[in-house]
């Protein structure tokens, strides 16, 4: 009598142990990506930049192909006047705070993985993701160049930059923890 | 409203004309001073014939004219065919629910809508999970579902003085019933590790538009949709796959969805740079929409035929949760009465609410105003404004996403104008 019961408790025992490990999958349904698969998937760079790819570009090379991938068509000749956002900060002065340069990707953001990350998947318009990754450092170096945010002849690849220490670094609010029924903004009525 | 109220004058006296004509107009009962003859059906000719394709998918009857609109005083579609944002007609509106076709539409920067095949499309949930998953939309639909109704608003949906109709003040929210998975489902099947924070949604269009959003509402209600509206989701809204992010801006409700990487940080993509600010109050506040609504009858451009009774009928939502009570003023804020709310307010969902209302024919200034279950309360434009004034300088702009009361001027001729200043 004993023994049966423990045999009717068993699949119920076993049931809580698989229950317990919470990350193995319930359903099983669906395949697992190769590594490849998702190395090649994965554009999103973050702020630590370990997702960059292997390469290497420079100011001069992004000059020239500023003009030859046809930004300068929707941008403007020196990042402005174009129909495409603005890519050159506003004259604001000598000290000025970096958020009197507009709204100008590569001088407000505050990672400059920011910007080799939107390049990479959104640029040329027409041609997204046709740039090489060695393009796509040589035109964000060339971006910070005409921003003053690196010096001509700086060369850039996966490792320094996201050391690039942007002016707006630290410089700009986080949205608050989002809970559940939490208000928008603690002690705001509206 | 006029204009379809002219033409529905109109139908009916020529169908009566007609049907008079036919030998069938005998009949003439009392219907008030517009109508001589019962409505009958109209001559044979002008049924509507059955025909293949409205066997297979009807479509509305060619009286009904009502359209969605570019918003924002940019072309769409533009002259290379690109889609940018188009507002959908609230001046129409009847209940809660938006046609799928009337939608309101918003893109990062403007997009070619994508083609995709379903069979061919996939969802990677990667990152800081145990098991990544690779879902086809055949797989996704085997796993456990939910429906559930919710509003999406774009965070440019502010009224201005220039603005004549509620299409143009107020034409970037819309709400549709929602079918899919809670995203919570595939991150737990995934195995999301304990210090990861964010997810970032991507889609599979040539912008590859992407957004963080923290893990607590990913974990919370977020919904990977394939149906809308009791049908696949709709090219502009997504096909096959959307993000839902019930309460949150528009541009979180990721379109044509096929990557959620698990992060430990915020990752700062470009959408993300759209909300950059320096301002912790800003930021807050354009982040999850507040408690919102707006008297969609009458509204501006309409017009009334004159004094009597009318119903006032309109729409109430909130990022916070359901929408828990509206208040009516007839009088420009002065006083204000609670209206009936309609059918049943759900959660982040557009709520339908009415007012029996006799208008005595003199000019006055309709507003409604939304409290929420956590108890926000939508502010008046005043109250908003005054909140961003500081003692030297006066605000003329609601920061964060604008969700201010929008008054209406009836004025003594019927007409119905915006009355923001």
């Amino acid at each position: 009598m004993k023994t049966l019961r423990t045999l009717l408790l068993l699949p119920i025992l076993i049931a809580g142990v698989v229950s317990v490990q919470a990350q193995s999958p319930l359903y099983g349904v669906g395949r697992t990506p190769t590594e490849n698969e998702i190395r090649l998937w994965d554009i999103a760079i973050g702020p630590k930049g370990e997702e960059l790819p292997v390469g290497s570009g420079s100011v001069d090379m992004g000059s020239e192909l500023y003009l030859s991938k046809g930004c300068a068509g929707c941008h403007g000749t020196l990042g402005n006047g174009g129909m495409a956002p603005r890519l050159i900060k506003r004259d604001a002065g000598p000290n000025a705070d970096p958020w009197d340069y507009g709204r100008v990707l590569p001088i407000r953001s505050p990672y400059a993985t920011t910007v080799w990350d939107f390049i990479n998947r959104a640029m040329p318009l027409g041609a997204e993701g046709t740039l090489t990754a060695d393009e796509v450092y040589s035109l964000t170096a060339y971006l910070f160049f005409l921003n003053d945010v690196v010096e001509d002849g700086t060369e850039l690849n996966e490792k320094t930059l996201p050391q690039i220490q942007m002016p707006n670094r630290t410089n700009w609010e986080q949205v608050p923890d989002w809970l559940p029924g939490q208000p928008r903004l603690e002690g705001y009525p509206y | 409203m006029s204009q379809k109220k002219t033409d529905r004058r109109e139908f009916l006296k020529r169908s009566a004309a007609i049907a008079g004509a036919v030998g069938l107009g005998a009949v003439k009962p009392a219907l008030g001073q517009d109508h001589e003859h019962m409505p009958v059906a109209p001559e044979p000719g002008a049924f509507i014939r059955g025909s293949d394709e409205m066997t297979a998918y009807g479509s509305r009857s060619r009286f009904v004219d009502s359209v969605r609109i570019p918003h924002g005083g940019r072309e769409s579609p533009d002259a290379f065919g690109l889609d940018f944002h188009i507002a959908t007609p609230l001046q129409d509106s009847v209940g809660e629910i938006t046609p799928s076709s009337l939608h309101y539409m918003g893109t990062t920067r403007g997009s070619f809508v994508p083609d995709i095949d379903p069979d061919a499309h996939r969802l990677m949930i990667h990152g800081m999970v145990d098991n990544p998953i690779v879902f086809s939309m055949e797989d996704l639909k085997r796993m456990p579902s939910v429906t559930r109704k919710h509003f999406i608003e774009c965070a440019g949906n502010r009224s201005r003085s220039s603005h004549t109709t509620i299409q143009e003040t107020h034409g970037m929210t819309s709400n549709a019933e929602w079918t899919g998975v809670l995203l919570s489902t595939v991150l737990k099947e995934a195995g999301v590790h304990a210090d990861a924070d964010w997810v970032v949604a991507e889609g599979v269009e040539e912008v590859k538009g992407a957004s963080s959003i923290p893990m607590a509402k990913a974990m919370d209600d977020c919904l990977l949709c394939y149906g809308m509206n009791g049908e696949p989701v709709r090219p502009q809204q997504g096909f096959p796959l959307r993000l839902l992010a019930p309460g949150f801006e528009g541009i979180f409700n990721v379109k044509w969805l096929r990557r959620i990487k698990v992060v430990d940080e915020y990752y700062m993509t470009y959408n993300d740079f759209g909300h950059l600010t320096r301002d912790p109050v800003n930021a807050a506040l354009g982040y999850q929409i507040g408690p919102k609504s707006v008297i969609t009858y009458p509204s501006g451009g309409q017009q009334l035929p004159g004094a009597g009774f009318y119903e006032i009928g309109g729409l109430a939502w909130s990022g916070g949760g359901r929408v828990s009570r509206v208040e009516i003023s007839t009088d420009g804020g002065r006083s204000w009465k609670d209206a009936d709310i309609r059918g049943t307010a759900e959660p982040m969902a557009h709520t339908r609410f009415s007012f029996e209302w006799d208008w005595d024919g003199a000019e006055c200034e309709l507003q409604s105003r939304c409290i929420d279950e956590i108890g926000q309360i939508q502010p008046s434009r005043q109250q908003a404004l005054d909140f961003w004034s500081t003692d030297g300088e006066r605000a003329t702009f609601v920061k964060g996403q604008d969700n201010s009361i929008q008054p209406w001027r009836v004025a003594s001729d019927g007409g119905v104008h915006n009355a923001i200043s």
